[in-house]
């Protein structure tokens, strides 16, 4: 095997990584917007049930908020196990629960799904330190001057929250970039799975350090476009 | 008419902590008021109470003689009006902020035509017309198109005036306007303040500035520990204080 074919080969499944690389990003960071919303939910239905002479300990029980609960839970699990697990469970789990017949294609729809959910999670939490940050002073302001609690949101805080989260983003979108070879664990192949099955095969480890590549200019291109962002945000602070 | 009435105000903070005790307090049209007290009086309460930001645990509060709050009979609670109601009474107050809270992703202009736009519902020239011209009088014509971030502290102290004037209120709060500002800047947020006050705008503004409460003022309110201790005429109550408690607050003022 030539250089050259080899070059075809990783190349090929490069354009896989980044198929999956671009899904999860553009799936995963609004659906991460939902669950912090989901996490910062206030709902607490037995709220009303707090009187002035309530006992601290009833006070607690009776404010608690199943929404933002649920949301914490999901995302506790997210964060807390292995993605090639969660990649795994996905892919599987419908089989040994519900004995689905699974189709061939449900592979990378569950890949993606895997991804997106995951990322979804650690977007959630980033939206949520900018949204948390927000000087209270800018709440008020809007009240005062009439804005109604959606205006106040979208006009206000989520502007500045965007500008926030930046750095953060950054950070995720880069480690990403490098999840994606956790494909292999469902046999997808993407660029690093090529990379490993050529390097067995020939026993070389040229692929391996050519795939290395690949990733640290890709994250390169990451880096560039996202400081160009944070750099025309920079007209504020 | 009174633009502004509060009656019996209370307001407990956690169940025990009594910030406001039974203060009552009404502001003509076209009366400047200036409060005055030590840090924790309840002075900031008061005023966000008025303002709908922090909610009284019983009192009640109108404006133009429309009712935002009251006391329900039964509870001894304050309850509010519903929200279309407070929407309407939001709209003939404005609020300066001592650390003045403009919006920082928008430009100068946008502070002052975004919230005339989209929450009063007036056209954008309209808008804009307005917010130059009241750029022009806090004398920033020229920074229109900048951001709050490249202006100094006065200049955004004088930015967060004019938004507030932009919605056209009946009434103007300034909780501490100066309190983040040095000495040469609060003179000049004082000479606009000054000149609102010429123009016989409502105001009441609760602040440090000893000097400038009795030369502007028509009425000065001392507080302490959540009641009004003392209110009457600037010159007497600043210069002539019959309370002990406010002589005592002003002892160090006199001595300069």
């Amino acid at each position: 095997m030539t250089f050259q074919v080899m070059l075809q080969q990783l190349m090929n499944g490069f354009s896989k990584t980044l198929l999956i690389f671009v899904l999860t990003l553009v799936l995963s960071m609004p659906l991460g917007l939902l669950v912090c919303f989901g996490r910062m939910s206030r709902f607490a239905p037995l709220k009303g049930l707090i009187k002035d002479g309530t006992p601290r300990f009833w006070k607690t029980v009776c404010g608690f908020r199943p929404v933002s609960l649920l949301f914490r839970f999901f995302i506790s699990i997210l964060r807390g196990t292995p993605l090639m697990l969660q990649l795994l469970v996905v892919c599987f789990g419908p089989y040994y629960l519900f004995h689905t017949k699974l189709a061939p294609s449900w592979t990378f729809t569950a890949l993606i799904l895997g991804f997106v959910i995951n990322y979804a999670a650690y977007f959630a939490e980033i939206y949520r330190s900018g949204i948390e940050s927000t000087p209270v002073g800018q709440y008020e302001a809007a009240e005062v001057l009439g804005y109604t609690k959606s205006q106040t949101f979208v006009k206000i805080i989520l502007p500045q929250m965007f500008k926030r989260v930046l750095p953060s983003v950054t950070n995720e979108v880069i480690t990403l970039v490098k999840d994606t070879s956790m494909a292999f664990v469902l046999a997808y192949a993407e660029m690093f799975t090529i990379a490993k099955q050529i390097s067995a095969a020939k026993t070389t480890f040229m692929p391996l350090f050519v795939a290395g590549l690949f990733y640290f200019i890709f994250n390169g291109v990451v880096d560039y476009v996202m400081g160009r962002i944070e750099k025309r945000m920079r007209y504020y602070n | 008419m009174n633009i502004l009435d509060l009656k019996n105000v209370q307001k407990i903070f956690d169940g025990s902590l009594e910030v406001l005790k039974d203060i009552s307090l009404s502001v003509d049209k076209g009366e400047v008021v200036a409060i005055i007290g030590p840090s924790g009086s309840g002075k900031s309460t008061l005023l966000r109470c008025a303002t709908l930001l922090t909610e009284m645990s019983s009192g009640e509060l109108s404006y133009l003689g429309e009712k935002a709050a009251w006391t329900d009979q039964q509870t001894g609670k304050a309850v509010y009006a519903d929200k279309k109601q407070l929407k309407k009474i939001r709209s003939y107050f404005g609020l300066v902020f001592q650390n003045f809270n403009l919006f920082p992703h928008y430009s100068v202009l946008k502070n002052l035509t975004d919230a005339p736009v989209h929450v009063l519902g007036i056209d954008k020239d309209t808008a804009e017309k307005t917010a130059t011209e009241l750029l022009e009088k806090m004398g920033l014509s020229d920074k229109a198109d900048a951001y709050p971030c490249q202006l100094s502290g006065g200049q955004q102290q004088r930015v967060a005036i004019a938004r507030a004037l932009a919605m056209n209120p009946q009434i103007l709060f300034f909780d501490e306007p100066t309190s983040a500002l040095d000495p040469e800047l609060t003179g000049e947020i004082l000479k606009v303040i000054r000149q609102l006050a010429e123009a016989k705008m409502t105001m009441v503004i609760v602040t440090h500035e000893m000097a400038f409460a009795r030369d502007v003022a028509d009425r000065v309110i001392f507080m302490d520990g959540g009641v009004i201790v003392e209110q009457g005429d600037p010159k007497d109550v600043i210069g002539n204080p019959q309370e002990e408690r406010t002589k005592q607050f002003l002892a160090r003022f006199s001595k300069q």
